[in-house]
């Protein structure tokens, strides 16, 4: 059967990657995409890589019609307040934005510095990172985006925090600029971006929020720096363990963690130049590299997870969710392995 | 005629280390899961163990 799906907010960079993903998935037509700035405009307009690829022109968001699946692209604090009205034209809504990915107000305050304005639909959400969630995706009605630093950060530890192996960790996380958006700031400004090594935020990154729910309230910290590159992420990971590990026991844990999950491959390889996950090869792709290693001195476990951010970390995820909560195939549309070289 | 593969396990990351005809003493493999450079040390029972690797080294 053919879903029918439509996206709100979609002349940004996600919207435009989902729009992408969505034209060349096998189940899915498009069938309306908004844009209040760009209404009748041709969506290559926003995305020229799709131009021939669709003659879908933005609509205004008053002219959406019901659909099967509504993805809402908005910037954040949008998609909140206007829940209910989008609920009632699909019966399943994913949200790429912020607002529903933690499941309580309470988490929401202390991560978002804000009250969340329908904090009731906070507990319907389920968290869009089918690798954590998955169990509770089929049959849902609201599902939430994922941050992409986030997913990173949650894919490298997952298998040691189901362990119990991490007393704490601290991330080191370096992105590409597509992750501040379309929207031009003071740090997105080319003289300023380019060329960059710039720390942006030493600690207390509100994507950790997500990282708490997800693994369990341990002591994770990250440090996320702005790099030379406009797609991906690399999160390194630091990790004290609660006990001695030794390579082979990490490959078990990582082995066991990932064996049934499509996209997650594993890539800790003793030589050649490709030993350790690099988002460069990720590009356009919904794959999450992850490798580890260990330090045999200190005990120090390496955790590292490449994503393309606004793939894997955003519209990616967002479709391999609606494939889970419709019961598709959860790879349809999803399988393009990345370029090399890229 | 069936050939029966030979197994062994990779010494870095217990992956089966899969040969299709008698391996050698002294034959070198590579494990599929985590690339490491594997020597065959002894037929009976089959044995592997790391060979030494090249670090990366951009002479800082």
């Amino acid at each position: 059967m053919t879903v029918r799906a439509s996206i709100v907010g979609g002349s940004g960079y996600t919207g435009g990657e989902l729009l992408r993903l969505l034209l060349g998935h096998p189940g899915v037509e498009v069938a309306q995409v908004t844009s209040r700035a760009l209404a009748t405009q041709p969506v290559h307009r926003s995305h020229p890589n799709l131009r021939g690829h669709t003659e879908l022109a933005f609509v205004n968001p008053q002219e959406m019609a019901p659909c099967d699946v509504l993805f809402l692209c908005m910037p954040h604090g949008k998609a909140a307040g206007d829940i209910g009205r989008w609920m009632e034209l699909a019966p399943l809504v994913i949200d790429l934005s912020a607002d529903f990915r933690l499941n309580d107000g309470e988490r929401y305050q202390r991560w978002y510095g804000e009250t969340h304005p329908n904090p009731g639909a906070l507990a319907e959400a389920v968290y869009g990172l089918p690798e954590v969630s998955r169990q509770r995706l089929p049959g849902s009605r609201l599902v939430s985006g994922v941050g992409c630093n986030a997913t990173a950060m949650t894919l490298a530890l997952l298998p040691l925090a189901r362990a119990g192996l991490i007393r704490r960790a601290i991330c080191d996380v370096k992105v590409g600029s597509s992750e501040a958006g379309a929207e031009p700031s003071a740090g997105s400004h080319h003289p300023v971006r380019a060329r960059t090594a710039r720390t942006y935020s030493a600690s207390g990154h509100r994507h950790l929020g997500e990282v708490a729910q997800s693994l369990g309230d341990l002591d994770v910290d990250a440090t996320v720096t702005a790099i030379d590159m406009v797609r991906g992420v690399l999160c390194t990971t630091h990790v004290e363990p609660t006990r001695p590990v030794e390579m082979k026991e990490l490959w078990k844990l990582y082995r066991g963690a990932y064996a049934d999950e499509p996209f997650v491959r594993l890539v800790a390889d003793r030589s050649g130049p490709n030993r350790f996950p690099d988002p460069r090869v990720l590009v356009g792709s919904n794959h999450a590299d992850v490798g580890f290693a260990v330090d045999e001195r200190s005990g120090r476990i390496i955790a590292l997870c490449a994503i393309d951010n606004l793939v894997k970390g955003a519209a990616g995820s967002a479709v391999q969710s609606m494939n889970v909560a419709l019961g598709r195939n959860e790879t349809e549309g999803l399988w393009f392995p990345g370029l090399h070289p890229a | 005629m069936s050939t029966a593969t030979i197994e062994a396990v990779c010494p870095e990351c217990d992956a089966a280390v899969r040969f299709d005809r008698s391996p050698l003493n002294g034959q070198v493999a590579r494990c599929a899961d985590c690339g490491a450079e594997l020597e065959v040390t002894s037929l009976s029972p089959l044995t592997l163990e790391l060979a030494p690797e090249v670090e990366e080294d951009w002479g800082e």
